[in-house]
C-alpha cells in the first residue's frame, strides 16, 4: 500500500514556487485521502537506504509533525489520531523506523531517532510498543559505530519526551548503564561518546534512584568528570553541560565530588575554548542559583530538617572562586556593548560575581576591592571596565552598611568618569554601576542615604548630560535615574528632593525620545519608562507639571496616527511607540486619578485621550492594544460613571479584546478591563452585558486560549454580578455549570507541581470570586431563591477545598467569604444546609484564628452571616 | 535535546516597566475589587431585614410558610448604598446610626452595666475615611464636610501602616465652636467591623486606637479638623456626677447611656439612652425655625400604605389614621412624613398601650428630615 513518493517530496523542496506549492498540495491530498498509507509511504522513504537523503529527511520531518504540535490542543488530536491507526500499520511504520537507525547516511539515523521519540512519548505512557527498549538496548552491543550513535540518540530524546514514571526502573537501569558506557573512555569513537554525553543529559531526570546509590552515583560521576577531559571539543562542552544540569538537579548529592569539580571548571575556565569555558561558569552560576534559592527559602537560618541543607559550596570556594572570575572580566569583546546578541566569557564571569555576592554576601566584598583599587585607574580600558564592571557587580547582596562607605567614596570617582572617561564601554558600565548604586543603596529604607541635599544637583546635572552621549551609554543614564527616582517613592506626599529639577528632567528625557539614534540599544523605550517611574515617584508639588504632560504625550500619539504610507518595518517601530505613548498616558492617569483634585483637572482631557486610545486599536500590534486598553482600564476606574459616554464606541474593540485568543495578553487584560468598566458603570453596563458575557463563555469553553485566562474570566463574572444584581439572573444557567465543573475540576490537584498547584488555586480563587460576586449581587433581591439550588454544589465545593488542606492564603479567604456572602443572601433557607457544612464549623473556626488578619477578617464577617442565617 | 541557552540577562533590570504597568494594574484591579465586594458585604448586612442580631422573637403559632421574598420592592439595591444621593441617601444614612430613646425609667443594672457621658451639642454625623479622604453625613445622609484627616486613609499621604483602601467610620458628633469631631462611637476600624462588638469593647478600641493616628492632634494641612474622645464613666454615682457637672471642653447636649454588652445597632435601641434636663442641656424642647418653643408639642409621624401614622420604632406605633380624601388633599403618599400638633386631648392610653391621639395636622416635614420621631421622644 505503500505510494511512491520521493519525487514529490524533492518537488516539495524545490527553489521554483510553483514547483513547490503544487507537491505541497499533492501531500495533503494524499495525507487527507488515506492517512495510513501516507505515514507508512513516509516511513518506507525515510527507511530507504536508495533514495535521496534530502527527500528521505522530509519524509521524516513530516512524520514527526503528523504526531506532535505545539500547541496543545492540536497535540492532543494528533495523539488520538495516532492511537487510533491500524495497529498493523503502526507496527510496519516502527519498524522501518527502527530499520533506519543502522542506516549510512545521518540524517536519515538522526531523523528517525526523533521520529521513534514522539511515537514512544504517545506510546509508552499507554504501555504500548513495550519492546522497544529492549530492541534499542540490543543495538548498543552491534558493532556498527553509527547504529550505536544513532540508537543512543533516540534513548536521549525517549528521556526528553517521556515522562520517567512511564519507563520501568528495570529499563531506566540499563539504558543508563548503555548511555554511561557509551560515555566512558575506552569508547573509540567520538561520535559514539558525543551522542552519548547528549543522551546523560536528558537521561539525568531519570537517574533518581541511581543519584541515591552512592556506587552508581560515583560511577556516573567519574564518567561526566572524565568526559570533561576528552580532547574533543564537543564532548567536553556536552560533559559541562551535563555538569551543570547535574547542579540544578542533584544539588544535595554534590558534596563529595565539589572539590574535583572545582579543579575542572577553573582549569577550563583558564584554559578551554570559550564554549567550554562559558559552560564551565554556567556550573558556578548554577550552584548559586540553588543556594540562593535555599537561603531564601530558609531565611538564612538553616537547621538540620529542611528539606534541601545548603552545603554553602559557593562560599567554600569563594577565596579561589573569585580571582577567577575577576580574571574573567578582563576578556571583555570591543563591541560587546552594541552587541544584542553577544554573551562572552566576560559577560559570564561578571555575571557569576554578581551571584556570588548574592549568594555570600559581605564576604565578597573584601575579596574584590583589590581588584578594583588595583585597575580602575590604569590606562588600558579593558582594566578600567574590569574593574568598574566588578563594583557594580556587588552591589546587591552585600549589607549596606559594608557598601555604604564605599559607595560614598566611589560615587564622586564614577561621576567624573561618566563626564570624562575616553571610552565608551567604560562609561556604558559606569552608568549602570551608577544605576546599581541607587537600586539597592538609595531610598527611605536606608539609615544612611547615599544621594544628600548636597550631592543631588551634581548626580543629576552628569546623568542629564550623560543621556546626550551615545545610545547604549545614554541608556544607562536613563536606567540610572529610573532607580534615581525610585528611591524617593515613598518620600513622603508632601515633599520630595527630585522636585526643583522636575522640569529639567522631563525635558532631557522628552528629548531623548526625540533622539534620532533613539531606536538604538533600547534607547527611546528606556526614556519612556525612566518618564513613567518619574511621574509614579512625583509628588503633588508637581501634579501641575505632570497634568502638563498630557497634551504633549497625546500629541505625539496623535502624530504616530497621523503618519501613513509606511513600510512594515516603519509600521512596528510606530506600533512599538504608540505602545510606550499608551503606557506613558496610564501612568499618567492613575497618578494624577488616585487624587480628588487633580482628578478634576485632567478629566479635561478625558475625550481626547479616549478618542485617540480608540484609534490605536486600528493597529495591529498586540503590545500597542495591551497598553491602550490597560489605559483604558485607568480612565475607566478615574473616570467612574461617567465612562459610559465612551461605551457605543468602546464596545467593539472592547468585544475583540476578548477574542483575541492568539495574544491571550491582550484578552486578560481585556477581561481585567471589564472588572474596571463593571466597577465604573455598575448597572448602567447592563445593555452591554449580554455580548460580554457572551464571549467570556465562549472563551472558557475554548481550547486555544491559554489557560491563564480562565481565572480572571471566572473573577470577572462576579464582577459583573456585582454590578448588575439581580439581572445576572438570565446568565445564571450558563455560569453556574461552568462554575460548578470548574470547580469540581479545580478541587483536587492531579499532577501536583508546583506550577499547577498555583495554577489551581488561581483556578480556585477566580471561581470563588464569582461565587462572591453573586450572592452579593443578588443580595437583597426578591430572586434570592433562585441561587437555592446551587447552594449544595458550592458548599460540596468549599467541604472538598477545606478537606484537599492545600488552598493557598488568599484562596482560604476568598472561601471563607463566600461561605459569609452565601449565608448574607440566602439567609434562613439556607440554614440547615449550611449547619450540615464542615465548613461552617472546622474552616470557619481554623479561619477565625488565622495568622493572617485578612483571612480572619472574611471569617468574622462569615461568622456574624451564618449566625443570622441560622438563628431565624 | 538542546541544552537551556546560556545567557543571563546582562547590564538589565530584572522587571521591565511593562511587566510593571501590567503588575501595577493587576494589582489596582484587585484592590478595587476587593473593595466593591467589602462594600457590598458592609453594606448588605443593614438593608436586609435578616440582619437585625436581635430579632424578634417570632410568635410559634403557625408552621412556617414558604419563605417570603426578602425584600419589599423599595428596598434598595445593595451595590448602590454608597452612591445614593438625595432621599434614598438619606433614608439610608438614617438607619446606620444607632439612635437612643429617651430615657423613661432608669434601667435594672444601671451601676453594672451601663456607661454614661456628656454629649457633646453639635450635629450627629458618620465620618468614613476611605481611599485618601474623609467625608462626614449627617443623620439625614447628606454630606457635612469632606476633608483630609490623619484617620486611617484618611489623607492622601503614605501611609505605611495599612493599605491604602482600607477605610475607617466613626460614630462622632461635629462641634462647631471648637471645629472639632466628637467621636462617640467606633463602627469600623481599618477595615474591621465593630459593629457586632459590645459598647464595652468599641470604647476600648475607640480609646486606644484614635490616639494612635494622630486624629487628635490640633489641624495641620493635612488634617482639617481635630478629633477627640469624650470622657466615658461608669454609671456609678461618681460616674454619674462626672458626666453632670463635670468639666469638659465643649457644651453639653444632655447624657448618653450605653449598655456596655449592647453591639452597635442601627436604628432606635433601647440599649442606648439619652437624658435631658435644663441643668446638662440647653436643647430640652423642639425649637421651631425660629428658635421659638411652640406652644404645642409636635410629633413627625411617617404616613403608611394603609394610612396609618406612626412612629419610627420597631415594630412602629400607630398614632392615628388619615383617610383618603385627607391623603389626596395633602398630595401625600406613603412613607411621607408629616408633622402634626398635639392637641389638647393629649395622648390616651387604654392598658397601657396608646389607643387615640389627638393630633392636628401641621404640614410635611422639613425636607432634610429622615424618619418619624420615636415613641419615646413623644411619651
Amino acid at each position: 500500500m505503500a505510494m511512491e513518493v520521493t519525487q514529490v517530496l524533492l518537488n516539495a523542496q524545490a527553489v521554483d514556487g510553483t514547483v513547490r506549492k503544487q507537491a505541497e498540495e499533492n501531500l495533503k491530498q494524499f495525507q487527507d485521502q488515506n492517512l495510513p498509507s501516507f505515514l507508512f509511504s513516509l516511513a518506507g522513504e525515510l527507511s530507504n537506504d536508495d533514495k535521496p537523503v534530502e527527500s528521505r529527511k522530509l519524509a521524516g520531518l513530516i512524520l514527526k509533525n503528523a504526531l506532535d504540535a505545539k500547541e496543545q490542543h492540536r497535540k492532543l488530536e494528533l495523539v488520538q489520531r495516532w492511537l487510533s491507526l491500524d495497529p498493523s500499520v503502526k507496527t510496519q511504520i516502527k519498524a522501518c523506523l527502527l530499520k533506519t537507525l543502522s542506516s549510512p547516511a545521518l540524517d536519515a539515523r538522526s531523523t528517525a531517532s526523533q521520529v521513534i521519540a514522539k511515537v514512544a512519548g504517545i506510546e509508552l505512557p499507554h504501555k504500548q510498543w513495550p519492546e522497544l527498549i529492549g530492541l534499542l538496548l540490543s543495538n548498543i552491543h552491534q558493532l556498527p559505530a553509527n547504529t550505536r550513535q544513532a540508537t543512543l540518540e533516540t534513548l536521549g530524546y525517549i528521556c526528553e519526551e517521556v515522562s520517567p514514571d512511564a519507563v520501568e526502573q528495570d529499563h531506566v537501569n540499563k539504558i543508563l548503564t548503555a548511555v554511561v558506557q557509551g560515555m566512558n573512555s575506552s569508547e573509540s569513537n567520538n561520535d559514539v561518546r558525543l551522542a552519548a554525553t547528549r543522551a546523560l543529559y536528558n537521561a539525568l531526570g531519570f537517574a533518581q534512584a541511581n543519584f541515591s546509590n552512592d556506587m552508581e552515583r560515583d560511577y556516573i560521576m567519574r564518567v561526566v568528570c572524565e568526559a570533561t577531559l576528552s580532547p574533543e571539543l564537543r564532548i567536553r562542552q556536552a560533559a559541562f553541560e551535563c555538569l551543570v544540569a547535574i547542579s540544578s538537579t542533584y544539588y544535595e548529592k554534590l558534596a563529595p565530588y565539589i572539590h574535583d569539580i572545582f579543579n575542572i571548571t577553573a582549569k577550563a575556565v583558564k584554559e578551554d575554548e570559550e564554549p567550554v569555558a562559558l559552560q564551565a561558569i554556567e556550573f558556578w552560576s548554577s550552584i548559586c542559583d540553588e543556594e540562593i534559592d535555599i537561603l531564601e527559602e530558609y531565611g538564612g537560618d538553616f537547621t538540620g530538617d529542611s528539606d534541601v541543607p545548603c552545603f554553602y559550596f559557593v562560599k567554600q570556594a569563594l577565596p579561589v572562586l573569585v580571582p577567577m572570575l575577576l580574571e574573567t572580566l578582563l576578556k571583555q569583546d570591543e563591541d560587546q556593548d552594541q552587541d544584542e546578541g553577544a554573551w562572552n566569557i566576560a559577560m559570564a564571569g561578571g555575571t557569576c560575581l554578581g551571584l556570588v555576592a548574592r549568594t555570600v554576601g559581605d564576604d565578597v566584598v573584601p575579596l574584590v576591592m583589590p581588584f578594583i583599587e588595583e585597575n580602575i585607574t590604569k590606562p588600558d580600558w579593558r582594566q578600567r571596565e574590569a574593574a568598574t564592571y566588578a563594583f557594580g557587580s556587588i552591589l546587591e547582596g552585600p549589607s549596606p552598611d559594608k557598601l555604604i562607605p564605599l559607595v560614598n567614596i566611589a560615587l564622586n570617582f564614577m561621576l567624573t568618569a561618566l563626564m570624562n572617561d575616553p571610552n565608551n564601554h567604560v562609561k556604558d558600565t559606569t552608568a549602570w554601576t551608577l544605576g546599581r548604586m541607587f537600586e539597592f543603596l538609595h531610598g527611605s529604607a536606608l539609615e544612611t542615604p547615599i544621594i544628600t541635599q548636597a550631592n543631588i544637583q551634581q548626580i543629576i546635572n552628569v546623568l542629564l548630560q550623560s543621556m546626550k552621549d551615545v545610545p547604549n551609554v545614554a541608556e544607562k543614564a536613563c536606567g540610572a535615574l529610573y532607580f534615581l527616582a525610585q528611591g524617593y517613592e515613598d518620600a513622603g506626599s508632601s515633599s520630595s528632593p527630585l522636585t526643583p529639577f522636575f522640569q529639567e528632567i522631563v525635558q532631557a528625557l522628552l528629548t531623548v525620545t526625540h533622539r534620532e539614534d533613539a531606536g538604538e540599544s533600547r534607547l527611546r523605550t528606556a526614556a519612556y519608562e525612566t518618564l513613567n517611574e518619574v511621574v509614579r515617584c512625583s509628588t503633588d508639588e508637581t501634579a501641575s507639571m505632570v497634568l502638563q504632560l498630557i497634551p504633549v504625550i497625546m500629541m505625539e500619539l496623535h502624530q504616530t496616527l497621523e503618519a501613513q504610507k509606511l513600510s512594515s518595518d516603519e509600521r512596528e517601530k510606530q506600533n512599538e511607540l504608540q505602545g510606550l505613548l499608551c503606557g506613558c498616558l496610564q501612568v499618567i492617569i492613575q497618578k494624577l486619578g488616585s487624587s480628588e483634585q487633580s482628578k478634576y483637572v485632567f478629566m479635561q482631557y478625558a475625550d481626547q485621550m479616549m478618542s485617540l486610545f480608540l484609534r490605536v486599536f486600528a493597529s495591529r500590534s498586540a503590545t500597542a492594544h495591551e497598553e491602550a486598553m490597560l489605559a483604558i482600564g485607568a480612565l475607566a476606574y478615574a473616570t467612574g460613571a461617567d465612562f459610559v459616554k465612551y461605551m457605543p464606541e468602546f464596545y467593539r474593540y472592547l468585544e475583540m479584546g476578548l477574542q483575541n485568543f492568539e495574544d491571550y495578553q491582550v484578552c486578560a487584560i481585556t477581561v481585567g478591563v471589564v472588572g474596571d468598566i463593571c466597577r465604573a458603570l455598575e448597572d448602567k453596563i447592563l445593555p452591554y452585558c449580554d455580548g460580554i458575557m457572551t464571549q467570556l463563555l465562549k472563551d472558557l469553553s475554548s481550547n486555544q486560549l491559554h489557560r491563564s485566562v480562565k481565572p480572571p474570566i471566572f473573577s470577572c463574572f462576579g464582577d459583573i454580578a456585582l454590578a448588575i444584581g439581580e439581572n445576572f439572573e438570565k446568565y445564571l444557567i450558563y455560569a453556574m455549570p461552568m462554575l460548578q465543573s470548574a470547580a469540581e475540576l479545580s478541587a483536587h490537584i492531579s499532577g501536583a507541581d508546583d506550577d499547577m498547584l498555583e495554577y489551581t488555586n488561581s483556578l480556585r480563587n477566580g471561581i470563588l470570586e464569582a461565587y462572591s460576586g453573586i450572592f452579593q449581587g443578588f443580595k437583597g433581591s426578591s430572586k434570592t431563591q433562585l441561587l437555592m439550588p446551587y447552594a449544595p454544589h458550592v458548599l460540596q465545593f468549599l467541604d472538598s477545598l477545606y478537606m484537599e488542606k492545600d488552598m493557598d492564603d488568599a484562596v482560604s479567604k476568598t472561601a471563607i467569604g463566600v461561605l459569609g456572602d452565601l449565608a448574607d443572601t440566602l439567609g434562613s433557607n439556607a440554614g440547615p444546609l449550611i449547619q450540615q457544612s464542615v465548613s461552617s464549623k472546622d474552616f470557619l473556626s481554623e479561619c477565625l484564628s488565622s495568622d493572617d488578619h485578612l483571612i480572619r477578617e472574611s471569617a468574622e464577617w462569615a461568622k456574624l452571616a451564618i449566625s443570622r442565617a441560622i438563628s431565624f | 535535546m538542546a541544552p537551556h541557552d546560556l545567557r543571563r540577562p546582562f547590564k538589565r533590570a530584572a522587571i521591565s516597566d511593562q511587566q510593571r504597568r501590567r503588575e501595577l494594574s493587576l494589582q489596582r484591579q484587585a484592590q478595587h475589587r476587593r473593595d466593591a465586594q467589602h462594600q457590598a458585604r458592609c453594606l448588605a448586612s443593614f438593608l436586609n431585614p435578616h440582619s437585625d442580631p436581635d430579632p424578634e422573637p417570632e410568635p410559634e403559632t403557625t408552621p412556617e410558610p414558604e419563605p417570603e421574598p426578602t425584600d419589599s420592592p423599595k428596598e434598595l439595591d445593595v451595590r448602590h448604598a454608597s452612591k445614593l444621593k438625595g432621599a434614598e441617601a438619606r433614608k439610608w444614612f438614617a438607619r446606620q446610626l444607632m439612635l437612643p430613646e429617651w430615657m423613661i425609667d432608669v434601667p435594672d443594672q444601671l451601676p453594672q452595666d451601663w456607661y454614661v457621658f456628656a454629649r457633646p451639642a453639635g450635629k450627629r454625623c458618620f465620618v468614613v475615611s476611605s481611599n485618601g479622604t474623609t467625608v462626614s453625613r449627617l443623620r439625614n445622609g447628606s454630606m457635612l464636610h469632606h476633608f483630609p484627616s490623619a484617620l486611617p486613609s484618611g489623607a492622601r499621604t503614605k501611609d505605611s501602616s495599612g493599605s491604602a483602601q482600607s477605610y475607617s467610620i466613626l460614630d462622632c458628633i461635629f462641634h462647631e465652636s471648637d471645629q472639632t469631631y466628637y467621636v462617640i462611637d467606633m463602627v469600623c476600624w481599618r477595615e474591621y467591623s465593630l459593629y457586632d462588638c459590645t459598647a464595652e469593647f468599641r470604647f476600648f478600641w475607640l480609646s486606644s486606637k484614635l490616639a494612635e493616628t494622630g486624629a487628635c492632634d490640633p489641624p495641620s494641612q493635612y488634617h482639617r479638623y481635630r478629633f477627640s474622645p469624650v470622657p466615658v464613666y461608669n454609671c456609678d454615682q461618681a460616674g454619674l456626677s462626672a458626666a453632670y457637672t463635670g468639666a469638659v471642653p465643649y457644651v453639653k447636649d444632655g447624657l448618653l447611656f450605653y449598655n456596655k454588652h449592647a453591639h452597635y445597632q442601627t436604628g432606635n435601641t433601647p440599649l442606648a439612652l439619652v437624658w435631658k434636663d435644663e441643668n446638662c442641656s440647653q436643647y430640652v424642647i423642639d425649637t421651631d425655625s425660629k428658635g421659638q418653643v411652640p406652644s404645642q408639642q409636635q410629633v413627625v409621624l411617617e404616613l403608611q400604605d394603609n394610612g396609618n401614622l406612626s412612629t419610627s420604632d420597631d415594630p412602629p406605633v400607630v398614632f392615628g389614621c388619615l383617610d383618603q380624601a385627607f391623603i389626596e388633599q395633602t398630595e401625600s403618599r406613603s412613607g411621607n412624613l408629616l408633622r402634626f400638633a398635639i392637641g389638647d386631648g393629649g395622648l390616651n392610653f387604654v392598658d397601657g398601650k396608646l389607643e387615640k391621639a389627638d393630633l392636628h395636622y401641621l404640614g410635611k416635614s422639613n425636607r432634610a428630615r429622615a424618619f418619624a420621631d420615636s415613641y419615646s421622644k413623644v411619651g
